[in-house]
């Protein structure tokens, strides 16, 4: 989560400084969602993400070098710099991809679970998406065939309060994106999605369910956004101070450090030495992204195609 | 060699591909329980179980997209979209998600996946069910698409881009499905992105494709026995990745070029070949390009109102007059 966030607070930094272009979403205070989901998944087992994907690809194992060369367009991150910050991807540890559109992942999730369920394996899928995108057709078709097929998939929506500009209120008719599972006749879970322990818990048991061949769960994280839509965002929809209203009593950093330290799990020793190790991989990331080529302009014509006729078999 | 019908044909590809390869499965609305509305399907449940030969809710977004993620996790998909028409539902998955996937992920992702297009005019099913879009698919690049006129193409390409790693749109048009023809024997591929010259002809080169060929056929015979021009005609076969170096070899030696497809003439596939030729070998051109294609209106219901709007035999034999001045 520490990574997370110090990821994201140096790419803030570099956004505005100039040397990160395109448009960048960050994922800060919602930390604990990618980390309590993906705790509860192997290697092996699929995600997809949303506009905001970092979180989700740093927690899935994806390394941060490469994430913060992506984000700077060069050669060596994830996607030879094809896809940048909205379409980062680790199909190496399972991260199909974040998606530029909203409700996007969800199906793509859908079908990397059928894959699963037709090669009879135990993998799971997990899509993230956000309460904006819960009111899109594909959420909807989505959820339905999945619960009809049975297929092993989770689906995780972070619930931060804000589609854009648009309070959840305003957009949805429910309260809880939890109760629409009801329709489709699947659980829907509701955890705060500050808690990583609750997330994880949860998130387990999804999960869990979905191997079992059981089916998906909506599982719905309560979180909230702290940064804008995306950096640069002039925020002129809501107020400063409920911002830092939220910061002060559900930084889900704040919260974890409070129950690590209540429940003695590490002492300040420990917590000193990975705040040191994180500063250092995201200082090293900077390094590696700042010193790494950008890619030869001829190289936009590759990786359109599968080149030759070879069978894919 | 035998004389099966276009669904047949594709039928035999679906079952000789599903025994090669157990990734590969299908699914659409309808197609276990019904065989497919054109018995493009039938009896695939009965040999390959139901789960992978799966009826769909009505969702062509979650379908698509469901192929998609599947693709990528390891299966290959064949996605029935029971009419060309419906693809317009899932056109995020198609042209944001699909064609994108590979590129924008610098090459990490691998996407074989059939989308199976029924598309053009045939008997009176009107603007919502009648259209052929190939020329949208044109304009976005990472797709393939193929177009076979006859069944022994139908069958050929539709295992080649089965076994194309590629995602691939396969349009097959509703009036050929019935149509017979010679159909190879065993295992055979038709190659994508390779054009066919069906007629060789010395006067002027007519590019079609689809169903249009059957007209364009007997337009080139009009020509020989009424007006003594002898047509060369070619079978595109495949719209993207598009053959022109076949059609420049055929322009060089007739001098002349038509281009006949039944859909929408304003923005389809014939102005690109026009201005392709246009471009890279105008000089060896002797007479004007001249395209033919269906008038700028949906297809109407009305049996008459819908002969006016696409092109028939004659609109191809006037162009070649047109295109020999
Ligand atoms: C289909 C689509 N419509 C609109 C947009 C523009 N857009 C990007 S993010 C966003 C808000 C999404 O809200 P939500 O799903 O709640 O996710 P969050 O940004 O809160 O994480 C919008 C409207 C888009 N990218 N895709």
């Amino acid at each position: 989560m520490l990574l997370i966030r110090r990821f994201e607070e140096k790419v803030n930094e570099k956004f505005l400084a100039g040397d990160i272009p395109g448009f960048v979403h960050l994922y800060i205070g919602e930390e604990a969602t990618a980390v309590g989901v993906c705790s509860a998944l192997t290697r092996a087992d699929y995600i997809t993400s949303t506009h905001r994907g970092h979180g989700h690809t740093i927690a899935k194992g994806a390394d941060v070098k490469r994430c913060m060369a992506e984000l700077y367009g060069r050669k060596t991150g994830y996607c030879k710099g094809k896809g940048g910050s909205m379409h980062i991807a680790d199909f190496g540890v399972g991260m199909l991809g974040a998606n530029g559109v909203v409700g996007g992942g969800i199906n793509l999730a859908a079908g990397a679970a059928l894959a699963v369920q037709l090669r009879k394996a135990k993998e799971v899928a997990v899509c993230f998406f956000g309460d904006g995108a819960s009111n899109r057709g594909t959420f909807h078709e989505g959820l339905n065939m999945a619960a009809v097929w049975k297929l092993p998939v989770v689906f995780v929506c972070e619930n931060n309060q804000w589609a854009s500009t648009t309070p959840l209120h305003e957009a949805t008719a429910v309260t809880d994106i939890s109760q629409r599972a009801t329709s489709y006749a699947i659980p829907g879970v509701m955890v705060d999605g500050n808690d990583v322990f609750a997330v994880y818990e949860a998130a387990q048991q999804a999960v869990e369910r979905a191997r079992q061949g059981e089916g998906p769960t909506l599982l719905e994280c309560k979180t909230y956004r702290i940064k804008g839509h995306f950096v640069g965002d002039p925020e002129q929809y809501r107020t400063r101070e409920e911002v830092m209203a939220q910061m002060e009593e559900r930084d889900p950093i704040k919260k974890l450090l409070e129950r690590i330290l209540a429940d003695e799990l590490l002492t300040e020793e420990q917590l000193r030495e990975i705040e040191r190790k994180v500063e250092q991989d995201v200082a090293e990331a900077v390094r590696f992204a700042e010193e790494s080529p950008f890619p030869d302009p001829e190289e936009a014509f590759e990786d359109l195609y599968v080149e030759g006729e070879a069978d894919h078999a | 060699m035998r004389n099966i019908s276009f669904s047949d044909a594709t039928l035999e590809a679906m079952q000789e591909e599903m025994r090669r390869d157990e990734r590969v499965f299908i699914m659409g609305e309808d197609i276990a329980s019904q065989g497919g509305i054109f018995g493009q399907f039938k009896g695939l449940p009965k040999e390959f179980g139901l789960e992978r030969v799966r009826d769909t809710p009505i969702s062509e977004t979650a379908i698509v997209g469901a192929g998609i993620g599947a693709s990528l996790a390891g299966a290959v998909p064949v996605i029935d979209m029971h009419f060309a028409d419906f693809i317009g539902v899932a056109m995020d998955e198609v042209l944001n998600q699909m064609a994108k996937i590979r590129y924008m992920f610098g090459g990490q992702a691998t996407l074989p996946l059939v989308l199976r297009a029924p598309d053009g005019v045939t008997r009176s099913a009107a603007a919502q069910h009648s259209q052929s879009l190939e020329a949208w698919f044109l304009h976005i690049p990472g797709l393939k698409v193929v177009i076979p006129s006859n069944p022994a193409d139908a069958k050929g390409l539709l295992k080649a881009a089965i076994r194309d790693p590629n995602p691939v749109i396969y349009f097959e048009h509703k009036d050929l499905f019935r149509q017979k023809g010679p159909v190879p024997d065993g295992d055979y591929l038709t190659p994508i992105g390779k054009a066919a010259v069906v007629r060789q002809g010395d006067d002027v080169t007519i590019v079609s494709y689809s169903a249009m060929l059957g007209k364009v056929q007997k337009a080139a015979e009009i020509l020989a026995e009424q007006h003594q021009i002898n047509a060369e005609v070619i079978d595109l076969r495949t719209i993207v990745p598009m053959d022109l170096e076949t059609v420049y070899t055929s322009v060089k030696k007739t001098k002349r070029l038509v281009i006949a497809h039944e859909a929408v003439k304003i923005g389809g596939v014939g102005g690109e070949i026009a201005a392709a030729v246009s471009e890279n070998i105008l000089e060896y051109l002797d007479g004007p390009i001249v395209r033919v294609g269906a008038a700028f209106t949906p297809v109407p219901f009305s049996p008459p109102l819908e002969n006016r709007v696409i092109p028939q035999v004659e609109d191809v034999v006037n162009a070649v007059l047109t295109a020999r001045w």
